[in-house]
């Protein structure tokens, strides 16, 4: 299983396309947070404009935690799609080089491959969530000091800037839970296919698709989005609320864990019963 | 007494109601090299990926090295190297990368002086550090069967291993299979369209059509003095009328 797993996780960095997040992350992270050094003070004015009639607000407010938190809501949308990249192409990709041929003609079990690079996807993943959290905090907190974390949503929340830390660790935690189980959908749909573009794409349209369909209001729509993955990819968010809600974050991770769970397991049906025709 | 390394029998796929392989019993013996010939759409590539556990049968026993695939295949596949059709590589890679893959997957210590012995006897060890995305048709194709003799396998497996490959590389490959043979006892099962390539190095050999055997024998005996070439074309039109 190691032997497999090193060869994995050697082919999954040795790819251009493994890098297309990173470097996209590498981009845009820093724009927003030179942005924010900007014209920060100007989003929280215009944010709280209502409220500076009746209160006065003091100190670093748009300090590295409050970008951090910023970033997280902006790109927790976006990075789906770049994790998905390599999930949906790390099967489909064998199939389309024909280099299935190479490496099932070998003494390994279908069962150990197919772990063996469900764990190199996780990796990845984790990768880029890791990536992400070191950046958004260290060039945030380099560029912009530490502070209280600024969190307006239907109400404001201020979490004190010794509270913040464990928080955004839980955060980028969970974010690697959601990423991981949209991984393991992109993983899943690779599977099936012998062209990486298909899962890609796939896993999008079902993130969209979900995404919308939680927005309807009706009765039978409140039964069935607890169930949708969509659903508790945002709960991160609760971790800055004042008390946080562990029922409801623990519920929701382990909506995410059964997910990547049952996709790994899809994958692995499949795998283990597919002819090698390509 | 001869020993027998494969051995097939009622081997059967459907693909729905397309019959590809259809009740095949073949035997292919120590020291072989074993000629697998038919036209186009004859059985030959599925019946080999059936061997190498790429496609699982429908119906029918596959037993190599005397154990059966189906419930030995790790141990079985630690022993043979193979081509399967045109050989695919991870072209982003060097060579020296890939056969380190093949090396690692197989279950065997590949040094990194082996990999270069490989690839020096396929005549690619100068590009050794390149990309296979750089590499012709023909140098795949010498890769290909690099990695296959990689981990020193009992058996070889070679689906078209010269297709691509101008005539001095068609010669050094009929060398290497003639030389793998006689002087390493390995046993060949060979596919290949080009008959005569198969009638200088083949000892034995099974031509089938529509996944049947039409016959299966030493070469001299069941050619005689026909060319390979005139009795094939002969024997597969007889049995497609």
């Amino acid at each position: 299983m190691m032997a497999a797993l090193r060869v994995e996780l050697f082919k999954v960095f040795s790819k251009w396309r493994t890098y297309i997040g990173f470097i996209a992350l590498g981009v845009v992270i820093p724009i927003i947070i030179v942005s924010l050094k900007i014209e920060g003070m100007r989003y929280f004015e215009f944010a709280t404009q209502s409220l500076q009639q009746v209160f006065a607000f003091t100190g670093n407010l748009m300090n590295g935690y409050s970008a951090t938190y910023l970033i997280c809501g902006m790109l927790f949308v976006h990075v789906p799609f770049l994790v998905s990249l390599v999930a949906g192409d790390i099967l489909a990709g064998e199939a389309t080089g024909g280099t299935y041929r190479l490496i099932l003609t070998r003494p390994i079990s279908r069962t150990t491959m197919v772990t063996s690079k469900y764990i190199a996807t996780l990796i990845s993943t984790n990768s880029l969530v890791l990536f992400m959290a070191v950046l958004s905090l260290g060039l945030g907190i380099a560029m912009l000091g530490t502070g209280e974390v600024v969190v307006i949503k239907s109400k404001i929340t201020i979490i004190a800037t010794h509270d913040a830390f464990w928080r955004f660790a839980l955060t980028f935690a969970y974010a690697a839970l959601a990423m991981s189980t949209v991984s393991s959908i992109a993983f899943a749909l690779s599977s099936f296919v012998e062209n990486a573009i298909g899962p890609i794409m796939t896993t999008m349209a079902i993130i969209i698709v979900f995404l919308i369909l939680s927005m309807i209001s009706a009765p039978w729509m409140d039964v069935v989005r607890p169930m949708f993955f969509t659903t508790h990819i945002n709960t991160w968010r609760h971790f800055f609320d004042m008390q946080v809600p562990w029922h409801t974050i623990i519920t929701s991770a382990s909506v995410l864990a059964a997910h990547c769970i049952g996709c790994y397991l899809l994958a692995l049906w499949v795998m283990t019963r597919k002819d090698i025709l390509t | 007494m001869e020993d027998p390394i494969i051995q097939v029998r009622g081997l059967r796929k459907t693909y729905g109601s397309f019959t590809a392989v259809d009740g095949l019993d073949l035997t292919v013996y120590r020291g072989d090299v074993y000629g697998f010939l038919g036209p186009n759409g004859a059985g030959k590539s599925t019946t080999i990926r059936m061997m190498l556990s790429l496609v699982k049968p429908t119906a029918g026993t596959i037993d190599i090295f005397g154990k059966p695939l189906a419930t030995n295949r790790k141990e079985i596949l630690r022993r043979i190297g193979c081509v399967v059709e045109r050989p695919d590589f991870y072209n982003y890679l060097s060579a020296r990368n890939n056969l380190e893959i093949v090396g690692r997957l197989s279950g065997t210590d590949v040094s990194k002086q082996r990999i270069l012995q490989t690839l020096d006897l396929v005549g690619l060890a100068s590009r050794s550090e390149s990309k296979v995305k750089t590499f012709s048709h023909g140098m795949k194709q010498r890769l290909g069967i690099a990695q296959a003799l990689l981990h020193s396998p009992d058996l070889i497996i070679l689906d078209e291993p010269t297709t691509g490959l101008d005539p001095h590389g068609m010669v050094d490959v009929r060398n290497i299979i003639v030389s793998l043979a006689k002087d390493h006892n390995k046993t060949i099962v060979l596919s290949s369209h080009i008959l005569p390539e198969v009638e200088l190095t083949a000892t034995r050999m099974i031509i089938i059509n529509r996944g049947k055997a039409i016959v299966e024998g030493k070469v001299h005996d069941i050619v005689r003095d026909q060319g390979l070439e005139e009795y094939f074309i002969g024997i597969t039109r007889e049995a497609q009328s």
